[in-house]
C-alpha cells in the first residue's frame, strides 16, 4: 500500500507553506523585472515600464496576501544582513523609486538604472529560493541562473509585444538559449527524484514550446508580425509554468533519513 | 537534546506532554515521533525517531527570517518573537526538519476551548511561525530558582520529563560534566541531515562506543 503524500516519515512530501500566492511573486515579479531590463531596448517607453512595475507590484501584492500578519508587513525590512527576502523588499523600493522617477524625468540614464535595479530584484528572488535549505529542488545552486534567465526571457518576450528592434530580438534569442542551457544544468543537478518527475513536463514545454518554437516563429515574423508576439508569449508562458510548478508542486522536502539504525 | 534510538518505544507520551504543556492546536506537533519502517522483508526494522526543532547551531530559519523574529539565545535555544514575526513562512521552507508550523485561525481539539487550552491560548500565536521552544519558559524559570536543566524536572522540557523509557535527555552539551556530555562520550551518535551544515543541537544515540 502506498503512503499518502503528506504522511510524516522518511519519504519526502510537498511543502504546504507557500502556495499560488507565493508563486505569483516569482511569476509576475520575475517577468516584470525582466521586462524592465529589456525596456530600454523596446519601443513603447512609458507603457512598457508601467507594465513592468505593475507586474512586480502585483507579485508583491500576491505574496502579501499570503503572510499571516498583513499589518506587520513593514517588518520585512528588518533583516538586510542575512535575509534575501528583506533584500528583495529593498530592491523593490529602489525599483519603484527609480521607476516612478523615469515618468517625471524621462532620461536614458534613469532607464538604465531602472534595468540594473530590476536585475538586482531578480537576483534577490533567485536567492530567496536558493536560501530555502528545506527544499532540495530550491537549494540547488543552479536555480539562481535558471530563475534569473527565465525572468529575463519572459520579460524580453513580453517586450516583443511593444517593439521589434533587432537588438531586442537578439536579447530575446540569447535569453531563450541561455535559459534552455540553465534549465538543462538545473535538471542535471536536481537530485530529488519526485521534484524532478513533477518538473519534467514543464521543463519539456520550456525547451520545446518555450525555446525551439519561439525561435522558429521568429523566422516567420518577417511575413507575419504576429508570429513575433506569439513567440514572446510562448516564452513567457512556459517560464511561468516552470516557476509555478517549482514553487507549488515540485517543492518536496527531503524527509528524514537515518545514517545508522539503533543496535539493540 | 539527546534521543536514544535504542530506548524509544514510540509511545508518543512526549508528543502528548508537549501538546499539553504548549497547547498546540490540532495538526501542530512541536514534538513528533516518527514511526519508520526500514529495510525489506524478511529483514525489516521498526525505528521510532523523535523529531522537532533541532535548535541548530547555524539555523537556516534564522538567516532567512526577514523580520529578525527568529533568534538564537546564548544557550543555543532558537526562539521566535511572535510580536515581530509576519508569518511569511520563509523559515518553514528553509527548515530541513519540517519543524515549523503556521496556523491562521484558532482551532481546538474539541471545537470549543478545553480548560488546558484556555490557560495557554494566545492570539499571538495565530498567523505566525511556531515551533518547539525546548520549553524555554520552564528552563528559564528553573534556572531562576537555581535549578539545573536536564537534571531538575522543573527546569527541563516537558517531553524529556514525560519520557517513559528515558530515551530523551536534555542538558548543556558544552559542559563537559553534564549528563549530555557523558552520553555523547559513551555512545555513538549522529545528527539529522548533517551534510547540510546546520549543526543540529539534537543528537541521536544508536550504539555504545
Amino acid at each position: 500500500m502506498s503512503r499518502p503524500e503528506t504522511s510524516f516519515g522518511p519519504r519526502p512530501w510537498i511543502q504546504q507553506h507557500w502556495d499560488a500566492r507565493a508563486a505569483g511573486n516569482f511569476v509576475l515579479g520575475g517577468a516584470g523585472a525582466g521586462l524592465l531590463i529589456a525596456a530600454p531596448l523596446a519601443g513603447g517607453g512609458e507603457l512598457v515600464r508601467a507594465l513592468g512595475l505593475a507586474m512586480i507590484a502585483a507579485g508583491l501584492t500576491a505574496v502579501w496576501l499570503e503572510i499571516g500578519r498583513k499589518l506587520r508587513a513593514i517588518h520585512v525590512f528588518f533583516n538586510p544582513w542575512t535575509s534575501w527576502m528583506t533584500r528583495e523588499s529593498f530592491a523593490a523600493l529602489v525599483v519603484f523609486g527609480i521607476g516612478i522617477s523615469t515618468f517625471v524625468f524621462p532620461d536614458n540614464v534613469l532607464s538604465i538604472a531602472l534595468a540594473v535595479a530590476a536585475l538586482l530584484f531578480l537576483f534577490c528572488q533567485a536567492r530567496i529560493l536558493f536560501g530555502s535549505k528545506g527544499i532540495p529542488a530550491w537549494r540547488a545552486p543552479e536555480i539562481v541562473p535558471l530563475v534569473m534567465l527565465t525572468g529575463l526571457a519572459e520579460g524580453a518576450g513580453i517586450a516583443l509585444l511593444f517593439g521589434d528592434a533587432g537588438v531586442l530580438v537578439g536579447l530575446f534569442v540569447l535569453a531563450l538559449l541561455s535559459r534552455a542551457l540553465a534549465w538543462s544544468r538545473y535538471r542535471a543537478a536536481l537530485k530529488q527524484p519526485r521534484s524532478a518527475a513533477v518538473l519534467e513536463p514543464a521543463g519539456r514545454s520550456l525547451l520545446q514550446l518555450g525555446t525551439v518554437l519561439p525561435i522558429a516563429l521568429l523566422l516567420f515574423s518577417t511575413v507575419a508580425p504576429e508570429a513575433l508576439w506569439l513567440a514572446g508569449l510562448m516564452a513567457a508562458a512556459t517560464g511561468w509554468r516552470v516557476k509555478f510548478t517549482l514553487v507549488t508542486r515540485a517543492a518536496h522536502n527531503q524527509g528524514f533519513t537515518l545514517p545508522h539504525l539503533p543496535i539493540r | 537534546m539527546v534521543a536514544d534510538l535504542r530506548r524509544c518505544v514510540g509511545c508518543q507520551t512526549c508528543t502528548a506532554a508537549c501538546k499539553h504543556a504548549n497547547a498546540t492546536p490540532p495538526g501542530v506537533q512541536w514534538r513528533r515521533v516518527l514511526d519508520m519502517e526500514v529495510g525489506e522483508y524478511p529483514s525489516v526494522k521498526r525505528v521510532f525517531v523523535p523529531v522537532g526543532c533541532m535548535h541548530c547551531e547555524d539555523p537556516p530559519c534564522m538567516h532567512v527570517c526577514p523580520s529578525t523574529a527568529t533568534r538564537k539565545r546564548a544557550d543555543g535555544i532558537v526562539t521566535i518573537d511572535y510580536d515581530l514575526c509576519i508569518g511569511c513562512a520563509y523559515c518553514a521552507v528553509a527548515c530541513p526538519y519540517q519543524a515549523r508550523y503556521k496556523v491562521d485561525a484558532a482551532e481546538f481539539a474539541y471545537e470549543k476551548m478545553m480548560p488546558s487550552e484556555e490557560v495557554r491560548f494566545s492570539e499571538k500565536r495565530l498567523g505566525v511561525a511556531t515551533k518547539c521552544t525546548f520549553c524555554s519558559d520552564r528552563v528559564d524559570a528553573g534556572l531562576a530558582k537555581g535549578q539545573k536543566p536536564g537534571v531538575d524536572p522543573e527546569a527541563t522540557p516537558a517531553c524529556v520529563n514525560s519520557c517513559i523509557a528515558q530515551a530523551l535527555h536534555f542538558g548543556d552539551a558544552e559542559d563537559p560534566n553534564s549528563n549530555i556530555s557523558a552520553l555523547l562520550a559513551e555512545n555513538q551518535f549522529f545528527r539529522m541531515h548533517e551534510e547540510l551544515g546546520t549543526k543540529p543541537g539534537f543528537y541521536y544515540l544508536w550504539d555504545k562506543k
